[in-house]
């Protein structure tokens, strides 16, 4: 590990949104491996990738455990982190839900074939910026759903739970869940328009 | 000739598979079609960011004592592992199947491993967990599958050939997908042989005598 060297004046790179810090601090990770930057990023992140295992159905002590594995592949990974493709709060949920699946359901996941320009190609600014905004607006979106279509779409993804087994724990009849989760998503997705 | 994809996955199966929960079977075709389509491709990123609003929103619990120091100490720890495994292998230029699906089945088409299930058509079972099952089919051009129904969801994805039924024509990269309420009698179209992947999580149903006797041994 590199020795934690004083911060330096970022590049002239503006922080648009508090998405742009985040990816900011990737970038310091990947680049200088930044321990203070890294810091920040387990403050914010891990406890909420400790809080989406507990609600995936891990208990706390592998919660813990899972959410310390997650933020070191972050580090590790850095150089993957693409912010033209992804937010880094969507990053981390995908390095989140593939250890799930490793370690809750002990379980293997195909993933699609990477484009062709790789993970190494240099981001477009542009791009980049539009993806912020998106994601900004998308978690607002969100949080203003109605309550009962947010938390269907909540539990969605914290994964243990098909449409089915929702069904069964809430007692809504199947066609109802899913008829609220399309909503919510048309809803998401006006939203994003 | 690049043939345009013209029937997708739906929005529930990439839901489901952005947010981890569709069996490993369900899996590999998704991940097989979206190698292919740039469509759904597109359409995955926006479910995986709604993975990410979704985590931005799932509350903080207190992290145990000492967790970023421990944090840092396994990062020191994982890195030899890392670095062993850096260049992950390049994909390959062309082939028929794309890459996660090559991994199932360590290669390209002439690596299958194929055996007869009755008639001309033959399959070969993939590795894959218990909530469904992921197989390979050949179909010679022309040839029929059985007439059969679904008690559960069955997606059959071409790579080579097509096939017609019912509900279409489905040609390299489309999937289909079929649920409970559907019967159906795939027919392999006339030029190519026509080879899928299928995954389905429970037994079809057949509904012919034949059929349903070869069913144990095809195991379908
Ligand atoms: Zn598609
Ligand atoms: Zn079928």
């Amino acid at each position: 590990m590199a020795q934690n060297e004083p911060p330096k004046a970022p590049p002239v790179k503006e922080e648009t949104t508090p998405e742009a810090h985040w990816v900011n601090l990737v970038q310091a990770v990947k680049t200088r491996k930044d321990q203070r930057a890294f810091a920040s990023l387990f403050a914010h992140f891990a406890p909420r990738v400790k809080a989406f295992l507990m609600k995936s159905g891990a208990d706390p002590a592998l919660a813990e455990e899972v959410a310390q594995d997650v933020m070191a592949t972050l580090w590790h990974k850095a150089h993957m982190f693409d912010p033209e493709r992804a937010s880094v709060a969507t990053w981390i949920f995908t390095i989140a839900r593939n250890r799930r699946i490793d370690v809750l359901r002990k379980s293997r996941r195909p993933e699609p074939e990477d484009l062709p320009w790789g993970p190494e190609h240099e981001p477009d600014q542009a791009d980049t910026i539009a993806l912020q905004q998106e994601s900004e607006q998308l978690g607002k979106a969100l949080a203003a759903l109605p309550e009962n279509q947010r938390v269907l779409i909540e539990r969605a993804y914290f994964g243990e739970f098909s449409h089915s087994e929702i069904a069964a724990e809430t007692g809504l009849p199947l066609g109802t869940i899913k008829s609220r989760i399309r909503l919510a998503l048309e809803r998401l997705r006006q939203e994003m328009n | 000739m690049t043939m345009k994809i013209k029937h997708h996955l739906t929005d529930e199966l990439l839901m489901a598979y952005a947010a981890g929960s569709l069996p490993e079977a369900f899996s590999l075709v998704v991940a097989t079609h979206v190698s292919m389509c740039d469509e759904c491709r597109a359409r995955l990123a926006e479910y995986e960011a709604v993975g990410g609003a979704v985590l931005e929103d799932t509350g903080t619990p207190e992290m145990d004592a000492g967790s970023l120091e421990a944090t840092l100490r396994l990062i020191g720890e994982m890195r030899e592992a890392e670095e062993a495994e850096t260049a992950a292998p390049a994909p390959q230029a062309s082939g028929l199947f794309p890459q996660p699906l090559r991994d199932y089945v360590g290669g390209d088409l002439d690596a299958v491993e194929w055996r007869s299930v009755g008639g001309k058509v033959r399959q070969a079972v993939l590795p894959t967990d218990k909530g469904a099952a992921a197989r390979l089919l050949y179909i010679p051009a022309g040839a029929a599958m059985p007439d059969h129904g679904h008690s559960g969801m069955e997606l059959t994805m071409v790579l080579q050939g097509a096939f017609e039924d019912a509900d279409g024509y489905f040609g390299r990269g489309d999937v289909e997908v079929a649920g409970e309420e559907m019967e159906h009698t795939p027919v392999a179209a006339p030029g190519a042989d026509c080879v899928c992947l299928v995954a389905t999580d429970a037994p079809l149903k057949f509904s012919g005598f034949l059929p349903r006797m070869a069913q144990p041994f095809i195991g379908i």
